[in-house]
C-alpha cells in the first residue's frame, strides 16, 4: 500500500470543488488514459481581472491523481490567473505533504491542466512540452525520457555518468541493469556498442599546488555548482570546517533529515574529490563537535 | 475472520490455526538440522517425510521423491525454465503465454536478452487460447512449455492437461505454474503428461517463504542451487523445517477441503458476482466466467479507476486487489487486462475478489452493500461521466491531451 500523507487521504476521502463548474469559461482537458490518469479542470475566470473565482475537477485516477486534483483547486481559487501559472506541480506536492515519487506524475497533471484551462481561457492553443517515460530510478523518481535525453545530450557511457548528471541510480542500485539498457540503446543509435567495464570520463582537474585560502575558495566554488540540485528538493548544504583532508559540510532544509542524506553526502565528495584532485572525505558537522569532543 | 473482511486470497492466505499448530514445536524444541545422525536431526527428518507426503496426495503424484521443497512459486518456476534450457542446451525456444504471472514473464524477457526465442501465445477477449497457434509451435527447438494453470487476476483456467498431453508427443517439456490452482480445483498428477509444475505454501493457508517444484520422475533437471544433498542435491541449502512441515499440514486441509471450494466457495464467489452486476450498472465480469477458479472474481467498473475503489473499500475494512496501473507504480494497466483487449477506460477499473473457505455469506452481503455507494461516488468525479450514466461517446466527449 502506497504511504499516502494525511493531507493525501484527506482531499482523497473529501475532495474539494469536485464536479465541473457552473458558466465555465475555460476548460482544460489532460492526463493519459493508458496511464489511467485523466483531468478536467473548469474555471470560471472574472473576465475584468482575470481573477479565478471558481475552479472543479472531474478526475479519473487513483488516489492521489484525486488529491492532486482537489489541492490545485484549492490553491488557484482567487488567484490571478498570471500568479496561478507560477504554480509549480511541487507546489502541489507541498501542499499535500508529499507524494511517493511514482505519483509525483499525479501533481504533474495538475499544473497541466491548469496551463491548458489558461489557455484555453485566453483562445490559445496549448500543447504539451514534456513526455513522461516509464519510472526508472525510484529512489530519486527519474523516468526513462530524461535518463535518455540526458545521455544523447552529454554522450554519457556509464551507469556511473548517468548517476552524476541525473542522480538516478544514486541510491539503491536497482536500477543499473535498466539503465544499462538505455545506454546500450543510445549509444547504438550512434553506432557504439555499450561497453560495461567502460570507466566514467575524469573530469577536469585544477592545478595542484593551491594555498590553503585558495582551497578553501575552491571548495565552496565546487559547492556552489552542485547546490541547484539540493535547492531543486528543497535542501542545500554550508561549509562549516576544513581540516586537511576532512571537510565538514552542514545539510540544510529538507537535506537535513533526509533518508537519502547519506547519498547526497557520498556524491558531494565525490564531486569535491574530483574538482580538488585530491582525495578528501566529506563529512556532517555533527562529527566535528563529536572529534572536538574526543568522542 | 476478526477485523475486516479479506477477499484477497489470491494474493496470500491466513495461515490455517491448526498448520501454525503444527509449526511451532520446530521454531522450539525440534530444531534440530534434519541431515544430522543424531535424535534431534532425525525427528525433524521425519516430519519432513510426512508432509512431502501430504504434498504428494493432495498433487496425485506417483512418487513422494518428486516433491521438491523451494522457498517460494517464484524460486519453483525459475528452477524449472532454466533447468530445461541447461539440460537441453542445443534447444533455443521457450513457448509461454501474454498473460503468465510475472514470475515467469520476467525471466523469460530477461532470457530472450540472453538469445533464446521466446513465442508468447495470445489470448482472446475471454482469455483463453488459442491451441491450434500452440500446436504450430511445438518442435525440437522448444525448450520448455510454460503455462500457468489457473490465471491470479480472472481465475480463467488454462487446459493445460491437454497442452501437455500435445508437448510430450511432440517431445517437449511441459511445465505449469499451478500456485493459484493448488487447493482449489482437483489435481492428479499421475494421471497427466506434466513434466513440472510449481506451487506456493502462502496461496493455500500456509506461511509465506515455501513452495514446491514438482519433478516427474525422470525429467532431465539440473539444479538452480548447488551447494549440498537436500532435496537430494535438486535443491541445496538447509530445508525450512518448520515452514515445509506446515506447508504439509495446509495441502492435508486442502485436500479435506477440496469439496467446499466446488460449494461453499463457489456459492459465496457467485453470489457476489450476481449481487454486484445487479445493483451496479456499466460493469461486467472478465475473463473466461464459465471456466475458471471457484474462488476468483474479477470485475471491470467501467469509467473509474481501481486504486481509488481500493482505497474507500479498505476504509470500510474490505480489502481485494485491481489491476489498475496505480496500484503498482507503473505507466500501464495489468498486462493481463490489455492481453484482453480490455479497454483502458474499464482495465483501470477491474477489481479482483477472491476467497477462501475462511469468508462467510454474511461478508458477501455486507460487501454487496458496499460496493455500489463507492462505485456512485468515483462516478461523480470523473469526466467520463455525467446526469447518471456515460456521457454520450466517451472517448470523444472528453479527449485529453496526451501527457
Amino acid at each position: 500500500m502506497w504511504d499516502y500523507s494525511e493531507k493525501v487521504k484527506e482531499h482523497f476521502f473529501e475532495p474539494r470543488n469536485a464536479g465541473a463548474v457552473e458558466n465555465a469559461n475555460a476548460v482544460g482537458d489532460v492526463g493519459s488514459l493508458s496511464c489511467g490518469d485523466a483531468l478536467r479542470l473548469t474555471l470560471k475566470v472574472d473576465p475584468e481581472n482575470d481573477t479565478i473565482i471558481d475552479a472543479g475537477f472531474q478526475t479519473f485516477g487513483c488516489g492521489s491523481a484525486i488529491a492532486s486534483s482537489s489541492a490545485l483547486t484549492e490553491i488557484i481559487k482567487g488567484m490571478h490567473i498570471d500568479k496561478a501559472l507560477n504554480v509549480s506541480n511541487q507546489d502541489i506536492a507541498d501542499y499535500l505533504d508529499g507524494l511517493p515519487p511514482e505519483k509525483m506524475h499525479c501533481s504533474v497533471m495538475g499544473r497541466e491542466a491548469l496551463q491548458a484551462a489558461v489557455a484555453n481561457y485566453r483562445g490559445e492553443e496549448w500543447s504539451d512540452d514534456h513526455e513522461e517515460g516509464a519510472l526508472v530510478c525510484k529512489c530519486f523518481a527519474i523516468d526513462e525520457v530524461l535518463i535518455e535525453e540526458t545521455v544523447r545530450a552529454n554522450s554519457l557511457h556509464t551507469v556511473e555518468e548517468v548517476t552524476n548528471y541525473t542522480k538516478a541510480g544514486g541510491g539503491c542500485s536497482a536500477c543499473h541493469e535498466g539503465i544499462e539498457e538505455i545506454l546500450a540503446r543510445v549509444l547504438a543509435e550512434k553506432g557504439e556498442s555499450f561497453d560495461p567495464n567502460a570507466v566514467a570520463a575524469e573530469l577536469k582537474k585544477p592545478s595542484s599546488g593551491l594555498t590553503n585560502l585558495q582551497r578553501i575558495r575552491r571548495i565552496e566554488e565546487l559547492l556552489e555548482e552542485i547546490r541547484p540540485n539540493l535547492q531543486r528538493d528543497h535542501g542545500d548544504v554550508e561549509l562549516v570546517e576544513v581540516d586537511g583532508k576532512y571537510i565538514y559540510v552542514n545539510m540544510t532544509g529538507a537535506c537535513a533529515g533526509c533518508q537519502m542524506a547519506a547519498t547526497t553526502l557520498g556524491g558531494i565528495q565525490q564531486h569535491l574529490a574530483e574538482g580538488l584532485g585530491e582525495f578528501i572525505q566529506v563529512l556532517p558537522h555533527e562529527e566535528l563537535a563529536r572529534r572536538a569532543a574526543g568522542v | 475472520m476478526s477485523e475486516g473482511i479479506y477477499l484477497d486470497n489470491n494474493a496470500t492466505t491466513m495461515v490455517a490455526p491448526e498448520v501454525v499448530e503444527e509449526m511451532l514445536p520446530f521454531f522450539s524444541e525440534q530444531f534440530g538440522n534434519p541431515s544430522s545422525m543424531h535424535q534431534f536431526g532425525d525427528k525433524v527428518g521425519r516430519a519432513l517425510k510426512k508432509a512431502r507426503k501430504q504434498v504428494q496426495s493432495l498433487l496425485g503424484a506417483e512418487h513422494d521423491s518428486e516433491i521438491i521443497f523451494t522457498s517460494c512459486g517464484t524460486e519453483s518456476d525459475s528452477t524449472a525454465i532454466l533447468s530445461a534450457l541447461k539440460a537441453q542446451p542445443e534447444r533455443r525456444e521457450i513457448i509461454t503465454t501474454v498473460v503468465e504471472h510475472p514470475a515467469v514473464l520476467s525471466l523469460c524477457e530477461y532470457l530472450e536478452k540472453e538469445g533464446y526465442s521466446v513465442h508468447y501465445l495470445k489470448v482472446d477477449k475471454k482469455g483463453r487460447l488459442d491451441m491450434q497457434a500452440y500446436q504450430r509451435l511445438l518442435s525440437d527447438n522448444v525448450a520448455i512449455v510454460s503455462v500457468m494453470w489457473a490465471n491470479n487476476e480472472t481465475g480463467t483456467l488454462f487446459p493445460v492437461e491437454e497442452m501437455a498431453e500435445l508437448a510430450r508427443s511432440a517431445g517437449v517439456m511441459f511445465h505449469t505454474d499451478a500456485v493459484q490452482a493448488v487447493g482449489k480445483v482437483p489435481i492428479n498428477l499421475k494421471e497427466t503428461n506434466i513434466d513440472m509444475l510449481s506451487l506456493s505454501g502462502h496461496k493455500l493457508h500456509a506461511p509465506k517463504g515455501v513452495g514446491v517444484l514438482y519433478l516427474r520422475r525422470g525429467v532431465r533437471f539440473r539444479p538452480l542451487l548447488r551447494g549440498g544433498h537436500q532435496e537430494r542435491g535438486r535443491r541445496a541449502g538447509t530445508e525450512n523445517a518448520a515452514s515445509i512441515i506446515g506447508l504439509g499440514k495446509a495441502c492435508e486441509m486442502a485436500e479435506e477441503a477440496l469439496e467446499l471450494e466446488k460449494t461453499v466457495v463457489r456459492a459465496m464467489r457467485d453470489r457476489l458476482e450476481q449481487g454486484l452486476l445487479e445493483q451496479v450498472s456499466h460493469c461486467f465480469v472478465t475473463g473466461d466466467p464459465g471456466n475458471r477458479l471457484p474462488n476468483t472474481c474479477n470485475i471491470a467498473f467501467e469509467y473509474i479507476e481501481g486504486e481509488a475503489i481500493l482505497l474507500l473499500l479498505n476504509k470500510m475494512s474490505i480489502a481485494a486487489s485491481s489491476g489498475s496501473a496505480c496500484t503498482s507504480g507503473s505507466l500501464e494497466p495489468s498486462h493481463v487486462m490489455r492481453a484482453m483487449d480490455i479497454p483502458f477506460t474499464a482495465a483501470h477499473g477491474s477489481v479482483r475478489f477472491s476467497f477462501s473457505r475462511y469468508n462467510s455469506m454474511e461478508e458477501v452481503d455486507r460487501v454487496i452493500e458496499a460496493v455500489p455507494p463507492i462505485v456512485e461516488q468515483l462516478r461523480k468525479l470523473s469526466p467520463y461521466w455525467a446526469n447518471g450514466g456515460p456521457v454520450e461517446e466517451p472517448e470523444k466527449a472528453f479527449a485529453p491531451t496526451y501527457a
